[in-house]
């Protein structure tokens, strides 16, 4: 008889990022700059959930994320749950909050924006409204929603 | 008394603005204009910074700041600054920042004036950035709307023109929101009010419609604000000379217009309104550009803390 348990290995030391929205989990391995990780990260897509129906999941091996990380995540998962794992438990949950503003993380699309022109961080308010999150640029005002945001600092 | 909200504060974006902030202003530039205060601001100094060319919005501020026995310093073009060599706006604002009271800015640049904020302790007013906002304007339209109307409340207004880049419009947009008025966004389809103002609008439950035809409108509305089709604007001449036009307002079309309607205009007006509208008594984007003053002088009196 098959196995009904899901083959995605436990590790050792390091952070499980949880119920993540299917299809999201990509888009967070570029947010941490992660898509080029030289240690074990196992991605789970599109895996059966009881409470999400799909979802996906990350595990990183020897990384442990910030609350400023866990704070972009929560950006695009506000759902997810985050564990710091050592020597195969788990040590601490990282409680996930949508912070109210983001800096020196995604670029404005407004190329005649301020942070385009000058030496400076960007940064963007985050407004929540309902189920819908988006960002607005604190000095261009420009709004865009989370799908909009897939340019990153890290990547210029 | 009411306390000055405004002391020292800086001038950055509609957004900022309550609409307590709002009518405190309004009621100000009320005061200014009865009481005419022409020694208010003596030994305080302006920082006329205009890093693009502007002749109205500059006149109009340096002639508020000297009606009230201010004076001013600046330049008008940023080809005489340190702009030119490289310097970056942070800096160059630091700099200017010791030398004034206040400081007036204009950039081309979409969110210069929240950055050039962040570099100093010395107010900014901010007299437009890039397409981003030009609040003053706002408030001089809002003062002028209020003057005609009587009340900002219950009026029917269309913006009319370019909505897409006009940065009035996305800032009087915003500022309306705070009242119980009806918005009609009226533009040809490539030219629409953007989304992110729309979507703000909609956040504050103010009731609005898209129109491609001012005639559709004009009957039911208390002010018609026009805005140029900015050239400048444009990749493609062949689009500009096809919307150019289509927003030309002329004296026939006004035969079913309320009585009480009144025209706004930024200005400069290019082909948006014929001169022979002038003399109507619906034509008061003169008497709109002259509350410019009035608004500026309450903005800067305010503060610079002179006013209560």
């Amino acid at each position: 008889m098959p196995s009904k348990t899901l083959s995605v290995a436990a590790i050792k030391n390091g952070t499980v990022i949880d119920h993540i929205p299917q299809g999201t989990a990509l888009r967070i391995l570029a947010l941490l700059n992660l898509t080029s990780y030289p240690k074990i990260a196992t991605v789970g897509l599109n895996l059966p959930s009881q409470s999400m129906k799909r979802k996906d999941l990350i595990k990183l091996e020897d990384r442990e994320i910030t609350q400023e990380e866990a704070s972009q995540i929560a950006v695009f998962a506000p759902k997810a749950t985050m564990a710091i794992i050592r020597n195969y438990a788990v040590i601490k949950k990282i409680p996930l909050r949508i912070p109210d503003t983001v800096e020196h993380v995604f670029l404005c699309h407004n190329q005649n924006c301020v942070t385009n022109k000058d030496r400076m961080s960007s940064k963007f308010r985050i407004i929540q409204t309902g189920s819908s999150i988006h960002l607005e640029c604190v000095y261009c005002e420009r709004m865009y929603s989370q799908d909009q945001m897939k340019n990153y600092i890290h990547d210029v | 008394m009411k306390q000055n909200i405004l002391r020292g504060r800086d001038i950055i974006s509609m957004a900022d603005f309550s609409k307590e902030d709002i009518l405190y202003i309004l009621r100000v530039a009320d005061q200014v204009k009865k009481s005419n205060p022409n020694r208010l601001l003596s030994g305080c100094l302006m920082g006329s910074c205009f890093f693009e060319p502007s002749t109205r919005t500059r006149l109009s501020f340096e002639a508020a700041m000297k009606r009230l026995g201010g004076d001013v310093i600046g330049f008008a073009d940023s080809s005489t600054t340190s702009a030119k060599k490289g310097e970056t706006l942070y800096d160059s604002i630091k700099i200017i920042g010791q030398y004034v009271d206040i400081i007036v800015m204009r950039h081309p640049v979409d969110g210069s004036a929240r950055r050039a904020a962040e570099a100093t302790d010395t107010p900014i007013i901010n007299a437009g950035d890039g397409s981003n906002q030009h609040p003053t304007q706002t408030l001089l339209d809002l003062y002028t709307i209020k003057e005609s109307q009587k009340s900002i409340d219950g009026i029917h207004i269309a913006l009319v023109g370019d909505l897409k880049y006009g940065r009035t419009a996305h800032s009087l947009a915003q500022a309306l929101s705070h009242f119980n008025v009806r918005l009609y966004f009226i533009a040809p389809p490539s030219l629409q009010i953007p989304p992110h103002i729309a979507n703000h609008v909609k956040a504050k439950q103010v009731k609005f419609s898209f129109h491609e035809k001012l005639d559709d409108v004009l009957p039911k509305l208390d002010i018609l604000y026009m805005t140029r089709i900015q050239e400048e604007r444009f990749s493609d001449s062949m689009e500009y000379n096809r919307v150019k036009d289509v927003f030309r307002l002329t004296l026939d079309q006004l035969g079913a217009v309320r009585p009480s309607m009144r025209i706004l205009h930024p200005l400069p007006r290019v082909r948006e309104i014929d001169p022979s509208i002038d003399a109507t008594p619906h034509a008061y984007y003169f008497q709109q550009a002259q509350n410019g003053l009035l608004v500026r002088q309450a903005v800067l009196s305010l503060v610079l803390g002179k006013i209560e």
